[in-house]
């Protein structure tokens, strides 16, 4: 067990699934000779060589259609978007293709496909460039999205990933690549799809994934310091959704709060506590309360833009009033 | 005994270098087409098929010629007008015919339609209805052919109304600067649904849109299948000795509209009429007489095993059942234990 950081925990799991498989290689913009927008593919062109790492033009239709026509014909290529707000350029190969080539045709053929895309605001990067999409994306069946929280799952989840015979979204957080933390050494994978506990408690359970989950600890070691126990389950992937481990814990604390970096209107926490109501009515002792953006776009001023994401202060004040 | 059921002796066209047999192999499939496509027609004005359907008729010789000039390995993408070329591709009109009657024997289980048609067995990748959204994926499957080192060779068929979308110039740049095997193929019927090439390109000969990316291209005949097969042929080859991509236009007329709902506001009947007159079978048809490939009666003879088997191929969709109510379920994900 090695302490490191998101980025080299992104990067360990590319490289050793490339060395494991011949038929893994990566595109997008500069992803090669320069390394990674966010220099998570460092070395890998030096190692790997033009073949396995494609700097591709700016085109991102061609980047992800490109990738997803590698995949039909037997090719696991992991396609990066340099921001999930280029997603939007790509959509139609997102929405219209990965997510329904499989079943439109009959299962002839799969797409093992990866896109990583980085997403999330707070680095001054104004409207464009800042967006938390996340929910739109865990739409569309077809489509498997994930965003982990920590360096293990992140490790664990990508490597499952590009194993997967279905077109995965894999989504990183632009402000914790520094994130730093416990990851199992080895071969080691995280099955898509499975919500996860971090921190146990009794009183309140908060839903998160993300950057969510950094805002949540921090919010519940707070709380904790008033004899307010939170119990985090993090959510991991968002398509497929694993809701037992969320309800599981809600049915013992009876309160929930759903922390997500994306606006709340039809939002992750929508769904989240559209299930809980559908599922577990009867164990509620306090209505829902769902903590996101402000309704707004991102602006660039930084205080402006603090002021819209969510912050530890809001998952505290929220949590107290779930337990009004 | 050949494929449509003819003793043949192969003897080698002077004129063409191409045997006997393929060119009668080329009549049956342009027959085939046009009888599947009258016989979906009816079909569809009786009820029995739903959604949107493009008839190919009219531009038989296109996909045939096309077709007819590629090696079982290289991989075939088109878009929603697809029929034609999935039968030239080797798929049965019985399988087709239960495509676009929604069954279960049908390419795509019933769950892709007229315009998702594929059979991956024949290198056949489909029938992609968003318009121009398929040439990214061709570049890809010829990017999977690039990074395992073969020389495969991708062809893919789009309207002229894919010309002009940004997919086009994304694909086409994408596989010129990458030194990708495509055959773009662009099938010019002179409209995008109803707007005519030159309302809505900047310039009216598409292949002139190969110059912006330095990449080789040709423009040829679509109403003359040999024509077809000959241009085919040659840019098939300098796409696979090259290794880099070519732009064909195919310069065709639907005889049919758009759609099956196409009021036909946009171009008189008398321009239909005047291309009418170029009909690519009886073209063909004259050729082959006229060059002694064939008789009158060879050739009547092979119409009539086609009208037999497509009568064939609608008593076996119809015939064939419903996918069953398992099967929304199925290949929405290809791992197991993808619970949604």
């Amino acid at each position: 067990m090695a302490k490191i950081t998101m980025r080299e925990a992104i990067s360990q799991a590319l490289m050793e699934e490339m060395d494991r498989d011949p038929s893994v290689f990566i595109m997008g913009e500069e992803v090669g000779v320069w390394g990674g927008s966010y220099a998570v593919t460092k070395g890998f062109f030096d190692k790997y060589g033009p073949q396995r790492v494609k700097d591709t033009p700016i085109a991102e239709n061609a980047i992800i259609g490109g990738a997803i026509g590698a995949a039909m014909v037997g090719q696991r290529p992991v396609a990066e978007l340099m921001t999930i707000n280029f997603a939007f350029s790509a959509m139609d190969y997102i929405v219209n293709q990965a997510a329904k080539l499989h079943y439109m045709f009959g299962g002839q053929f799969t797409l093992p496909l990866v896109i990583r895309a980085v997403g999330g605001g707070g680095r001054q990067l104004g409207a464009t460039h800042s967006q938390t999409p996340d929910a739109i994306f865990a739409h569309f069946p077809g489509l498997k999205v994930v965003a982990p929280g920590t360096p293990a799952d992140a490790k664990g989840l990508l490597k499952a990933a590009i194993r997967s015979n279905d077109p995965v979204l894999f989504i990183e957080h632009a402000t914790m690549y520094q994130t730093r933390g416990e990851v199992p050494d080895g071969d080691v994978l995280i099955p898509i799809g499975q919500s996860k506990v971090q921190r146990e408690g009794k009183d309140v359970t908060i839903v998160t994934y993300s950057k969510g989950l950094e805002l949540s600890m921090k919010a519940a070691d707070e709380l904790a310091k008033e004899g307010i126990q939170v119990e985090i389950v993090d959510l991991r992937s968002l398509r497929p959704l694993d809701m037992g481990p969320v309800l599981e814990s809600f049915k013992k604390t009876n309160r929930a709060v759903i922390v997500e970096e994306g606006w709340k209107s039809y939002g992750v926490g929508s769904e989240v506590a559209s299930r809980i109501y559908e599922e577990a009515f009867d164990y509620l002792d306090a209505p829902v309360k769902r903590v996101a953006q402000k309704e707004v776009p991102l602006p660039y001023n930084r205080n402006l833009e603090q002021a819209a994401l969510p912050q530890a202060e809001d998952v505290i004040a929220a949590v107290k009033e779930v337990l009004k | 005994m050949d494929k449509i059921g003819l003793v043949i002796i192969p003897v080698l066209s002077l004129e063409r270098g191409m045997d006997k047999e393929k060119q009668l192999q080329m009549y049956y499939e342009m027959v085939l087409i046009r009888r599947v496509e009258e016989r979906g027609a009816e079909l569809y004005q009786a009820g029995k098929i739903g959604g949107f359907m493009h008839l190919y008729i009219g531009q038989e010789a296109v996909s045939t010629g096309l077709i007819a000039a590629r090696e079982p390995r290289d991989r075939v993408i088109t878009a929603y007008r697809d029929h034609g070329v999935a039968l030239n591709c080797g798929v049965s009109a019985n399988e087709v015919l239960a495509e676009l009657l929604g069954k279960v024997t049908g390419t795509s289980k019933g769950k892709g339609g007229s315009m998702h048609m594929a059979d991956t067995s024949k290198n056949f990748w489909g029938g992609h209805a968003i318009v121009g959204g398929h040439l990214p994926v061709a570049a890809g499957l010829a990017i999977g052919d690039q990074y395992a080192g073969n020389d495969n060779v991708t062809i893919c068929m789009f309207g002229d109304g894919a010309t002009n979308i940004g997919y086009f110039h994304e694909a086409l740049n994408l596989s010129k600067a990458w030194g990708l095997r495509v055959l773009w193929v662009c099938e010019n019927n002179m409209y995008g649904m109803g707007t005519a090439v030159d309302r809505a390109s900047a310039v009216s000969q598409i292949r002139q849109k190969a110059d912006g990316y330095g990449m080789a291209s040709d423009r040829v005949d679509g109403m003359d299948v040999m024509q077809v097969y000959e241009a085919s042929r040659k840019a098939i080859e300098q796409v696979r000795t090259d290794s880099q991509p070519f732009l064909l236009e195919i310069n065709t007329y639907r005889f049919r509209g758009h759609s099956m709902g196409d009021p036909e506001r946009y171009r008189k009947q008398e321009e239909v009429k005047k291309w009418e007159e170029s009909d690519p079978i009886g073209i063909f048809h004259a050729q082959l007489t006229k060059k002694k490939v064939a008789t009158d009666s060879q050739l009547s003879a092979i119409d009539e095993k086609v009208a037999a088997e497509v009568t064939k191929a609608v008593e076996f969709a119809e015939a064939s059942p419903e996918p069953s109510m398992e099967e929304l379920f199925t290949d929405v994900y290809a791992d197991e234990n993808s619970n949604q």
